[in-house]
């Protein structure tokens, strides 16, 4: 019950449509993976609402289907 | 005061405790990688915290996911509030910011060695 690394993406992407996402399978089982994503909508917000926004994002699969996303999330800089 | 009597029980362990980490296994004998790390940051910082293990009661188990609206654990609460996962305390752990945390809830630690 592994997901792969498009469907996160995807998921993401519709509630952060704004987001730069890079999506790492650690262990190449689809199953252990680390995302980085950035979007603007973090501004101001605390980590644990950024983390949150995106396992909202990931509609109830994190910790079910998905067993392990290391997550880390930003704000991007304005260049 | 809540219509989850969970919900009641996991609050009681938060108010028992300045720090209260929710983790599969024990601090001694964590059963989770994930949870482990916590514990190794928090040793580290020589903070006194009441581990509750969710691999023992698994109403607490279900219960503290909704509670925090989090779905994972770890889950790491000071003085009542909700600090994070192994991610984000991982990284407060490292930038210094979960140092400023316990100063700012009067919370004693030793100097950290990096």
């Amino acid at each position: 019950m592994a997901m792969d690394i498009e469907e996160i993406e995807r998921l993401i992407k519709e509630s952060l449509p704004d987001a730069e996402i890079r999506i790492e399978d650690l262990r190449g089982d689809g199953d252990h993976y680390s995302a980085y994503v950035a979007s603007k909508a973090f501004e101001g917000l605390p980590r644990v609402k950024q983390h949150q926004m995106v396992y909202n994002a990931l509609q109830g699969r994190m910790g079910n289907e998905l067993h392990a996303l290391a997550l880390q999330t930003s704000v991007p800089e304005v260049t | 005061m809540s219509d989850n009597p969970v919900f009641d029980r996991i609050q009681t362990e938060i108010d028992e405790s300045s720090v209260t980490l929710f983790m599969k296994g024990t601090p001694m004998f964590p059963q989770c990688g994930f949870s482990s790390s916590v514990v190794q940051a928090l040793t580290m910082m020589g903070v006194k915290f009441k581990g509750v293990d969710v691999l023992a009661d698994m109403e607490i188990r279900d219960g503290i996911k909704q509670f925090s609206d989090w779905p994972t654990i770890p889950q790491l609460y000071v003085k009542g509030e909700f600090v994070g996962g192994c991610d984000i305390i991982r990284e407060m752990f490292e930038t210094g910011e979960l140092k400023k945390v316990f100063d700012e809830n009067d919370i004693e630690y030793s100097e950290v060695q990096q």
